[in-house]
């Protein structure tokens, strides 16, 4: 293997690490400091691609980040309403959600399942234009996805400091005391649903684009696989202070990303991908369990043993 | 200052489980009072504490904290104006969060997108040295690295930061060894009597229910069963507690924690 060859894979790990890791972060206000696991984050992650996707072939380029965002945020603000005020289970008003989004993802891209971007201009495709004469020749995606998530971190890392984000925060590590401070939980949990569901989407309108193609199934998994960027990066930077935590889910996806991209370059199906994933989470919940569990489960495979 | 009008509560209504919690429940509590409450498990203590403070909305009657209706008042919305203390320490913060963080939500200053400020860290220095505890030159370290007493200090100063017109004080030192509870409950007496705060206090020890405060209050089946307080409480003893008890509710009292007053 050349070393231009490898530098192309980390060059692909990394662009593709750092649009994923916009639903790392996502996951990161909504399951570390939220506590809810949202089941949403494929159909919304669709949905930023179908919108970005329709938006751009409506000719607004750059208009498309704004739109897909919002629509997540309508989506993240549906998923937070059905579980604290219409009585939904969490995880299953995110389930409902998700499939709900399924029609309304089709719908949007006309009724196809498909939609192609190929000679339409793109985000990706402008700035590539501008920097055709320049060093940064080949690195328009590396760019604008690392100014997304730069943006993104410094959001999170400013905004988890303010007293809503000390709200929201708190909600998922003791809802009591955020009731006894005068603050309604119920708000809280809208506000981080609807903010981190921003995120889904704009990360799922980047993808999009960047490949040239919006279709049906490109969210699908992508709830798996960010959680286990997050779950690898949380066992680097798991109990730092929030902006290294954030940073920790990014470097998290990349090395997830980097991993599946040397595991492609040995042969492995590209339909593996996920398999792989739900492998990496299942260990990373695993391993603790198994950590706390061993002495208790020794002993007693120690007592009978003895008893017999 | 606190007004019960013949509250109930049923949980569970029309099933087996079914239980009278709160039995026309009416009580009047006078600003600047310390009362404490007694009686035995299940007697409606901590229920009571639970209605006035709104974590369920009670079934009939009408509660009124400082001339205002608070029956069908939200949990949230009530905490501005009650503190509400519990036996376990781990309830009043959030572990992940430092004692800073949480002092600044318990003190709420400023808009939504505010940020700690330096003045607003120097009050929560000067707030926490009163504590006594060194807290003061550990608030970026995590709260859940506090020890019971610690936590069940700061989460006083939390609860009494913005001086609440009732504070509701349920057991809230029974979980602690003998030295910190101790600790904690003269920082208790010193905070409340400080900032005038109308207090109510759960005791399983009748010693102290008679020691703390102006005014005692007996419960049993969720029913305030007797009421003391001025020259006929400083004659009580314990004995007559007990006796008094057996009066009300034809029933020895029989909790031998109550008795011996282990727990503080």
């Amino acid at each position: 293997m050349s070393f231009a060859t490898i530098l192309g894979l980390g060059q692909t790990a990394l662009e593709l690490g750092l649009i994923n890791s916009l639903v790392v972060l996502s996951l990161f206000l909504s399951y570390s400091m939220l506590n809810v696991c949202d089941l949403s984050t494929d159909g919304c992650f669709t949905l930023g691609a179908a919108v970005g996707a329709m938006v751009a072939i409506a000719g607004h380029p750059y208009l498309s980040l704004p739109a897909a965002v919002c629509a997540g945020m309508c989506s993240g603000f549906v998923t937070a309403v059905l579980q604290t005020r219409m009585g939904v289970d969490s995880l299953l008003a995110g389930i409902v959600v998700n499939t709900g989004l399924y029609s309304v993802n089709i719908a949007i891209m006309g009724g196809k399942s498909l939609v192609n971007l190929n000679k339409i201009p793109t985000v990706f495709s402008m700035l590539k234009d501008v920097l055709k004469q320049t060093p940064f020749k080949g690195m328009e995606t590396l760019i604008v996805a690392f100014l997304a998530v730069a943006l993104v971190v410094v959001f999170l890392s400013w905004f988890l400091r303010t007293r809503l984000g000390l709200s929201i925060r708190a909600t998922g590590n003791n809802p009591d005391m955020v009731r006894s401070s005068s603050i309604n939980p119920i708000m809280t949990t809208t506000v981080g649903l609807t903010i981190s569901n921003g995120f889904t989407a704009l990360s799922g309108c980047l993808l999009a684009q960047s490949q040239k193609s919006a279709d049906i199934n490109i969210g699908s998994g992508m709830l798996t696989v960010a959680l286990a960027s997050l779950l690898i990066g949380g066992v680097f930077f798991g109990r730092r202070r929030i902006p290294v935590r954030a940073i920790g889910a990014v470097i998290g996806a990349f090395l997830f990303r980097l991993v599946y991209t040397i595991a492609l370059r040995f042969n492995m199906p590209s339909f593996m991908l996920k398999a792989t994933s739900s492998v990496i989470v299942i260990l990373a919940m695993f391993i603790p369990y198994l950590k706390r569990q061993y002495p208790n489960f020794a002993r007693r495979l120690e007592a009978r043993k003895g008893g017999r | 200052m606190l007004i019960l009008e013949q509250v109930n509560k049923t949980f569970s209504p029309g099933t087996l489980d079914e239980k009278h919690a709160l039995k026309d429940v009416s009580l009047h509590v006078r600003p600047g009072d310390f009362i404490s409450i007694i009686g035995a498990n299940g007697a409606g203590k901590s229920t009571l504490f639970n209605a006035v403070c709104g974590v369920f909305y009670t079934d009939t009657g009408r509660i009124i904290l400082g001339g205002k209706d608070i029956t069908m008042t939200p949990d949230f919305k009530r905490s501005k104006v009650i503190g509400h203390l519990f036996q376990d320490p781990m309830r009043g913060s959030a572990p992940d969060m430092s004692i800073e963080e949480n002092l600044a939500l318990a003190a709420g200053k400023g808009g939504w997108l505010s940020s700690v400020s330096r003045a607003d860290r120097a009050q929560f220095r000067e707030r926490l040295a009163l504590l006594g505890m060194g807290l003061e030159d550990r608030m970026d370290h995590r709260v859940g690295l506090l020890s019971g007493g610690q936590r069940q200090a700061l989460t006083l100063l939390m609860a009494t930061y913005n001086v609440p017109k009732l504070l509701l004080l349920d057991e809230h030192t029974a979980a602690l060894d003998p030295g910190t509870a101790e600790k904690v409950l003269n920082l208790t007496k010193s905070i409340v009597a400080e900032n005038h705060i109308t207090c109510m206090m759960i005791t399983h020890n009748m010693q102290s229910a008679l020691e703390l405060g102006n005014r005692t209050i007996m419960m049993d089946q969720g029913r305030i069963i007797y009421d003391v307080e001025g020259e006929e409480r400083s004659k009580l003893t314990i004995h007559d507690l007990t006796e008094k008890f057996r009066q009300a509710s034809g029933r020895d009292l029989d909790n031998d924690r109550m008795l011996l007053g282990v727990d503080q």
